[in-house]
């Protein structure tokens, strides 16, 4: 009874689909000096950030691809064949009825102007490079909350924005953070003032619509001292011939008390690239949690990071990632503790089907100057077939006095006898997989919403479905 | 009306070696069968090949339960046409517990979008547990994982007693049983023995049966059945073992 799945229908079904579209804006293929001054000209942007965006792809093409660590499937993208701006105009709408009927049908398809109406306190949906729409409720706007793309970020804000814009990632932190920094279009400002919680999540959506594209968001969020904010990104993509790149840069500053949570759903289709830096810097007794799920993508490189650099301050990453059919999931988490009394947690959970390879890579920096410090990693890897592959890469740094760190692994295995002990109670055979599933991730999805932790329980059993021979 | 479990000439196969070859048998609802016979007789491969398992290929012959021909059928629709196998080395599943377990099995019996009243299932899964011995706190730990032997066994016949089959094979259920856990999994299944269950005892030992007395005793040899009595040949097998049934 070995399932070697030879077809696999990827739960990303949901968003496959595309219509055809014509962009007014299109900074043609491949990457150059006059692509990066093309999109920058697109923006209306000042000669400084030109000249940073300049400065930035001199960085990248410079930078090697770091396979010397990392997995040689990086080399099979194909920079020089990626179109790199894509937009059909540059505005900006509040209201859906304003939205292109076409993009609009993409967004409801996907359900999130319903999500909207529901329980989301502001939105953005991202259209390949620019948003389609976005909007927040009246009652945030008039306490002083900004969620804007990061153009506008800068027209309107540019005292704030320019003061934290790449103080946590700096331009050469990889040849990715180098490549956004060239070409970044999109993405999200947002600045939560002292004191100020808001109790609903935003949500960014972000689709990708063509071939052979690269999405660069760039995400900015400032929670000001004692404030606090959820916020909610979702992504997916038509499944497509060609590969197509994702990179973001998410940057987020928690002030003194403050506290910040970043919930991802990545559902890419299964020929994304999706190669993301995600950091956030604490600040005095502040908190930032990153609850990261990745499901689709081919290969995902993501490492949420946590710079604790205020005493107190507190550090999460829950970690879910789903390698099906083709996929690598390499995810994992970063905490550097630089403060004293500093405490972080990591919990990550892995589970690989079939072929699929699920990798953990974390860091854990405690230096000799700080005490007080502790740090918690728990690193659970599920097999579900015998040809499964799970790699675990801990780099641990712990020195200094009355410091401490905990690392804990397990790998579990289900095979055919499980499944057939499964079956002999009267479960399927997907039925039996989504159950072990759900039940080895079930505590961490009880970390996400309640809205998105029903969606992922759905999304994980169709992707059982697909994963059924 | 007590058709249960039928079996006529079933000829099985498994890594293309013949281990059933001929088997027939009649286990009626409502009685207690014992199969017995030396290690290696085949007595596990016909249960497993019974409850649909694809690694043992059924070459012929039929297998009906309450007249519905089962053979050849997936292994959950077997279990759902009521064939419940207690295993004789249940397996650890990391993740599921208990309580979700029985629960999606029920639920997976009920016709589309239909669920089973929780509080109503949590009552008698309860109840069921207090019958079998098991703390409470069971229902949340994962299906076997870290279980001692008698636990295991017990948490199988737990499953029995909620999913109430028609016919309940039950493999060697008294291996790796200590006097204590042999005597709570027997008093289980004797509480659960009524006219609208076939239960079917598969061992080699004696010391099962002191505790649950069949119907009917079988003895299996060479992948078929060579003698049947009652109660009473298992004590006569016990002391003079199987070498008669040798040519």
């Amino acid at each position: 009874m070995s399932q070697k799945p030879e077809n696999l229908d990827f739960s990303s079904e949901a968003g496959n689909f595309s219509y055809a579209e014509d962009y007014a804006f299109d900074a043609g293929v491949g990457l150059n000096e006059q692509t990066v001054r093309y999109i920058s000209k697109v923006k209306g942007e000042d000669e400084w950030l030109t000249q940073f965006r300049l400065d930035a792809l001199k960085i990248f093409n410079e930078k090697e691809n770091p396979t010397h660590w990392a997995t040689e499937r990086l080399n099979e993208l194909d920079f020089s064949k990626i179109r790199y701006y894509l937009a059909k105009d540059k505005k900006n709408r509040r209201s859906w009825d304003e939205v292109p009927e076409d993009v609009k049908k993409t967004f409801e398809r996907l359900g999130v102007p319903e999500q909207e109406r529901k329980f989301l306190a502001g939105v953005d949906a991202q259209f390949d490079s620019e948003s389609a729409y976005s909007s927040m409720k009246s009652h945030l706007e008039e306490q002083g909350v900004i969620f804007v793309g990061p153009d506008e970020g800068l027209k309107k804000y540019p005292e704030i924005f320019k003061k934290y814009f790449c103080s946590v990632i700096p331009v050469d932190d990889s040849k990715y953070s180098a490549l956004n920094s060239a070409a970044f279009s999109g993405g999200s400002f947002i600045y939560v003032p002292k004191g100020v919680k808001v109790k609903q999540p935003l949500q960014a959506y972000f689709r990708i619509n063509a071939e052979s594209f690269g999405q660069f968001e760039r995400t900015l969020i400032i929670a000001d001292e004692g404030s606090e904010l959820m916020y909610m990104e979702g992504c997916t993509a038509p499944r497509f011939e060609t590969s197509t790149l994702h990179s973001g840069v998410v940057e987020l500053v928690a002030l003194k008390g403050a506290k910040i949570q970043y919930v991802t759903v990545q559902n890419w289709s299964n020929n994304i690239f999706n190669l993301v830096t995600q950091r956030g810097r604490a600040e005095e007794g502040a908190e930032i949690s990153w609850i990261d799920c990745n499901v689709g993508s081919g290969l995902t490189m993501k490492y949420p990071t946590v710079v604790l650099n205020g005493k107190g301050a507190r550090g999460e990453v829950v970690s879910i990632a789903l390698a099906n059919h083709l996929q690598h999931q390499d995810t994992g988490a970063k905490m550097i503790h630089l403060a004293d009394d500093t405490t972080s947690n990591i919990i990550s959970k892995s589970i690989s089907i079939a072929d699929g390879r699920a990798s953990y890579r974390g860091m854990v920096y405690i230096p000799e100057n700080v005490k007080g410090c502790k740090n918690n990693t728990v690193c659970d890897a599920l097999l579900i077939n015998s040809n499964s592959r799970t790699d675990t890469y801990p780099a641990i740094v712990c020195s200094g006095e009355d410091n401490f760190v905990q690392h804990e692994a397990s790998v579990s295995k289900l095979g055919d006898e499980q499944i057939f002990y499964m079956r002999q109670r009267g479960l399927s055979e997907q039925e039996a997989m989504s159950l072990a599933v759900n039940g080895f991730v079930n505590d961490l999805v009880r970390r996400f919403p309640m809205e998105y932790s029903v969606e992922l329980k759905r999304l994980i059993e169709l992707e059982m479905e697909g994963s059924v021979g | 009306m007590k058709q249960g479990l039928l079996i006529e000439d079933l000829v099985v196969e498994v890594a293309g070696k013949r281990v059933v070859d001929g088997l027939n048998l009649h286990l009626p609802k409502g009685e207690v069968h014992a199969i017995m016979g030396p290690n290696g007789t085949g007595k596990s491969s016909l249960s497993k090949a019974l409850a649909g398992s694809e690694d043992y290929k059924i070459l012929s012959g039929r297998v009906f339960l309450d007249g519905v021909d089962i053979a050849g059928k997936a292994p959950e629709e077997i279990s759902k046409e009521g064939l419940f196998l207690a295993f004789q080395y249940p397996v650890e599943i990391p993740g599921v517990s208990i309580a979700n377990f029985i629960r999606a099995c029920l639920n997976a019996r009920l016709p589309e979008g239909e669920e089973i009243n929780a509080p109503a299932f949590y009552k008698e899964l309860y109840a069921k547990m207090q019958e079998l011995g098991m703390d409470k706190s069971f229902t949340s730990r994962s299906l076997n994982v870290g279980f001692s032997g008698g636990e295991k066994k017990r948490c199988d016949i737990l499953q029995m007693l909620m999913l109430k089959p028609k016919i309940a094979i039950l493999d060697e259920t008294d291996s790796g049983l200590d006097i204590d856990a042999l005597r709570i999994v027997s008093d289980g299944v004797n509480a659960a023995r009524s006219s609208e269950l076939g239960i079917l005892l598969i061992t080699h030992y004696q010391r099962l049966l002191d505790h649950i007395t069949p119907d009917k005793v079988h003895v299996m040899y060479g992948g078929k059945i060579v003698e049947t009595g009652g109660a009473e040949l298992a004590l006569e097998l016990e002391k003079s073992g199987y070498e008669k049934f040798k040519k």
